[in-house]
Formats: C-alpha cells, structure tokens, sequence
C-alpha cells in the first residue's frame, strides 16, 4: 500500500492503530468492570440456587436455565427453518426479481430493532396464536429475530462453496439434492455453524424480544413446561439493576447476573471461533 | 469402410442470455475415437463440450437449439433423465475437483448413489484405480482425503472417478491445463489407453497435445465449427485458411 509510506504513511498507521486501541481499552475496561465486580458474588451456590428474600439473596439459577430452555427453544425453530431457506435461496432460486427482493428483504430484517419483533411477536404467538406469554411465544420471537442472521450466514457459507465440487458430482450423475446433501452441506458446515452459534448468543443476550413475550421478574421454583413464564438472565439483570426496589443491596448479584451471562456467550463464541479455526486448518 | 457415431450434434445453437455462444453446429464425433476439439479462447469448444451431458441445466439463461445424440437417444428429450445422460456421458473438468472425501469415497460415492451393492463396490473401485494409473501410488492410503493428492494424481483421480460408472463417452475440458508436463504426459497415456473402451472428447489449448493423442480434430472459431477432420489432414492440410493459421501458431 503506497499510502502507508513516508511521514503521511506513519499519520495514518497511528490514527489506525490509535482507533483500535481506544475500542479495544473499552471493551477491556467495560468486561475487566463487570467481571471484578462480579466474581466475587459467583459461587456454586450463586449458580445452582434460586433466588431468595425478594431477590436480594439466593442464586441465579432459574434464569440460567431459563435461558438455556429459551435459546434450545429459539435453535428449534430457527435453524431448520433459516437453512432451508438458505440453501432455496442460494441453491435453488434463479436470479430473477423477486428473490433479489426476498433477499434484500431479509438482510433488511436484520437491522430491525429487537423491540419491534417483541411487540410483533406479541401480536402473532400472544394473542394472535393464543400461546399466551410462555417461554414458547418468546422462543419463537427470538426465532424470528435470529432468522435473517441465520439466513444470511448461511448463504455465505454456501457461497464460499466453489461451482466446481457442485459440477463434480452433477456431472456423475448425482441428483442436485444429493449434491447438496452430499457434498455442498458437509463442506459449508464449519461455516454455516459458525454463524448459527453467533446468532445465537446474539438473541440469547436479548431483553426486548422477550420482555412482552414470555419472561417473567420471578418464578418460585423452576417449571419447564413450555406455556408458562419464565426467567431469563438478561431480564433479570435489567431488573435487579433497575427494577429493584432495594438496588444497592442487590448490585454485587446484578454483577454476578452480568458476569455468568458474558460467560455464557463467551462460551458459544469460543465455540464458534474453534469451528473457524478448525475448518481453516482442514484447508 | 463407414465409422461409428457415437456423439452428435445437429444444426446447434447456443445462446447466454443474448449472446450467441454457438452457431449452427454439425459434429460427429466417431466411437472409440480422441477427438480434439481446438480454437482461441472464447471460441465455445467448452461451451460445445459441456452441452452434451447437459451441464447447461444449471445456467438460467443458457438457451438451446437443435439436436444432440448419443446413438439415437435424444439428449434433450424431457423423457431422459439427466442424470441418466450425465451417468453414460462423463465429464473431466480443466482443474482437478475432488471431492472433499477420502480418495475410496471419491469413487464409491457415485456408485452408492447409483445403487450398485456393497458387495461389488469395492473391486469396482480396485478397477478403476488401475485403470487410471493409481492404484499403485493410493492403493495404501485409501483413506486419506483425496484433496491431499498432487495435482496430477488428483486429476488421475477425477478420470478414474468418471471412468468407475463405465460411461459411454468421457468429456475432457482441457485436463492438463493446471499440471505440469510429466503429469500431463501421465495423463496423456491415460486417455490414449482409455480410448479402447470410451469415446473420448477433449478440448486443448495445446496443438502438440491434440496431435499426441487425437485421431480427429476440430477447429472452431468465435462459435463456429470451421474445420472437422482427421487429425492429420487439419494438422498438414488444412482446407481453411483461418485453421491453418491457427494450427501454425499466427493467433490464439
């Protein structure tokens, strides 16, 4: 790059690296905040016990669960559904005008805010499909939610996929469907897992979604049944940090609900990133 | 004596949208036989090649007119499967596509899909190997992904992975293009030794390669046939003025 030489070339590298370095301080002063504050709250009681005292005692663990059954919920619906769609629309689907529209349609989904898919799925599963406000109704908003995401990684995935292995089998005599079965699905999927679990511990740390939906300030005892209410980490978070009616004696739990729930997505994201790491090295 | 036919093309028109790739083709392509198909780049000889197993389904715009043969069966009969043409008229692609399996499932998967037994899938394979010249260099690691391969045993691969469901004709897309010249001359005595038993197409950028290994040449140019001959007669005696200037290297 001939721009990076000279003394404007040393300018830019430093605003450059300077930018980088402001985002990553951030980022770092915001998790090193909430995990020095809230480590000291997590203990095996933390984890496994439900709440107690009005909250101001006790454990976390319904919410743990709660959003476990959630995102199970949400993976239900959503994946079959988001790759089917994808491998239609990259596989199957000519380019005419009206799957350019679907497509931009969904990518245009994806920047929807969360809040508008929690009152539409209150309209739709709530009411609409009287699922009432259940863990299900909320699994199948954030279902929603994740759909575009899901798609258009997938889609992705599915592109990376050079025409010549499709050709190479269609060319044995092989049905387009096995191809895709056989070959183009095997070799997308470190891909195409990829983004599903990044999705997923995107709408697992949702609050909007599921705030009209389903999720509810406390459940004595944990039920998981998929018509009732339920709780979740990031709503309990919300709510013990702003909700409560005795906030400072409860801050160090909100901290230690902050800290499990990155844990959480930091879990899915490893994963996501040694499926990518993965699949690199196979190349 | 009249030779065999077992590939042809009448009166073939091709179009890409608007553009008309190909114009008013007759070929015969004789049984048993290499013939080469040459010409510049953008002459259509791959566009010509890839209409006879259909691999045109896949493009939306493509367009097709006349007919195409293999004995009397109609290729583009809605009556005829297209995988079923694709199973007796096999292709070889320019860059070696295995796939992303071991190298004994890059021959066995086809044959699964098209139903022959467990039993007999394994000597078919054997078969195929040492067929291909390869079987002495994988016979050991079976196993191992194919994709681990050298380039011309890779491509070696690709032709015995065609050659395992016996097909009637082998396509052959330029098969040497991506290798270097040992591996060619590899592939070179293949395809002479495969032409017992298959009829044999293949397109080349290489004059030397077509006539190594072609008993028939022909020459096309920006989507014409313009000569069709025995390898000889387009080689030394070229009826065309355009194809004698190509053959003696004036323009490609």
């Amino acid at each position: 790059m001939k721009n990076f030489s000279g003394i404007k070339g040393i300018t830019n590298k430093l605003l450059l690296g300077g930018s980088t370095l402001i985002v990553c301080l951030v980022f770092g002063i915001i998790i090193g905040y909430i995990f020095l504050n809230g480590i000291p709250s997590i203990s095996w009681k933390f984890i496994f016990t439900s709440p107690t005292e009005g909250m101001t005692q006790g454990g976390i663990l319904p919410a743990i669960l709660g959003t476990i059954a959630l995102t199970f919920i949400t993976t239900l619906f959503a994946i079959p559904l988001g790759i089917s769609c994808a491998i239609y629309l990259n596989e199957y689907a000519r380019p005419t005008l009206l799957t350019n529209t679907i497509r931009s349609s969904i990518r245009n989904l994806a920047g929807v805010p969360s809040i508008i898919y929690g009152l539409f799925g209150l309209a739709l599963f709530v009411q609409g499909l009287n699922l009432g406000t259940s863990i299900l109704s909320a699994g199948l908003t954030l279902g929603l939610l994740a759909l575009p995401y899901i798609i258009t990684s997938t889609e992705e995935a599915l592109k990376r996929i050079p025409n010549s292995l499709r050709e190479a089998t269609l060319a044995l005599g092989v049905t387009q469907f096995e191809t895709i079965r056989d070959v183009v699905i095997p070799k997308a999927l470190p891909g195409i897992l990829t983004g599903i679990i990044l999705t997923l511990s995107r709408a697992a740390g949702e609050t909007a979604p599921i705030l009209f939906t389903g999720v509810a300030f406390y459940i004595n005892g944990i039920s998981l049944t998929t018509s009732e209410e339920f709780m979740a980490l990031p709503y309990h978070l919300y709510m013990l940090s702003t909700q409560h009616n005795a906030i400072e004696q409860v801050r160090p739990l909100a901290f230690g609900t902050a800290t499990v729930l990155i844990l959480l997505v930091l879990v899915f994201n490893l994963t996501a990133f040694y499926l990518r790491h993965k699949n690199r090295a196979q190349e | 004596m009249r030779k065999s036919i077992k590939l042809k093309a009448e009166k073939l028109n091709l179009f890409f949208g608007k553009k008309q790739v190909l114009k008013n083709i007759d070929i015969e392509f004789p049984t048993n036989q290499i013939t080469a198909l040459i010409g510049p780049s953008g002459c259509g000889k791959s566009t010509l090649l890839r209409s006879f197993n259909r691999m045109h389904d896949l493009s939306p715009d493509a367009k097709i007119q006349g007919k195409l043969f293999l004995d009397s069966i109609d290729l583009y009969d809605k009556k005829c499967p297209v995988t079923d043409i694709r199973k007796r008229v096999g292709m070889v692609f320019q860059k070696p596509n295995p796939l992303p399996k071991s190298i004994y499932e890059n021959l066995s998967y086809a044959l699964k899909i098209h139903g022959y037994s467990k039993k007999e899938i394994p000597d078919l394979v054997e078969n195929a190997l040492r067929e291909s010249f390869l079987w002495d260099e994988v016979k050991d690691d079976l196993d191992k992904p194919a994709v681990r391969l050298s380039g011309g045993q890779q491509q070696r691969l690709c032709i015995a992975r065609t050659v395992v469901l016996r097909p009637e004709v082998i396509l052959m897309d330029e098969p040497c293009s991506a290798l270097d010249p040992i591996s060619t001359r590899k592939i070179e005595e293949l395809v002479l030794k495969l032409k017992e038993d298959y009829t044999i197409v293949i397109v080349t950028h290489n004059m030397q390669q077509a006539q190594r290994i072609s008993q028939y040449v022909g020459f096309m140019y920006l989507g014409e046939l313009i000569e069709f001959d025995t390898c000889e007669n387009v080689f030394k005696f070229p009826r065309n003025d355009l194809t004698k200037r190509y053959v003696e290297g004036h323009f490609g």
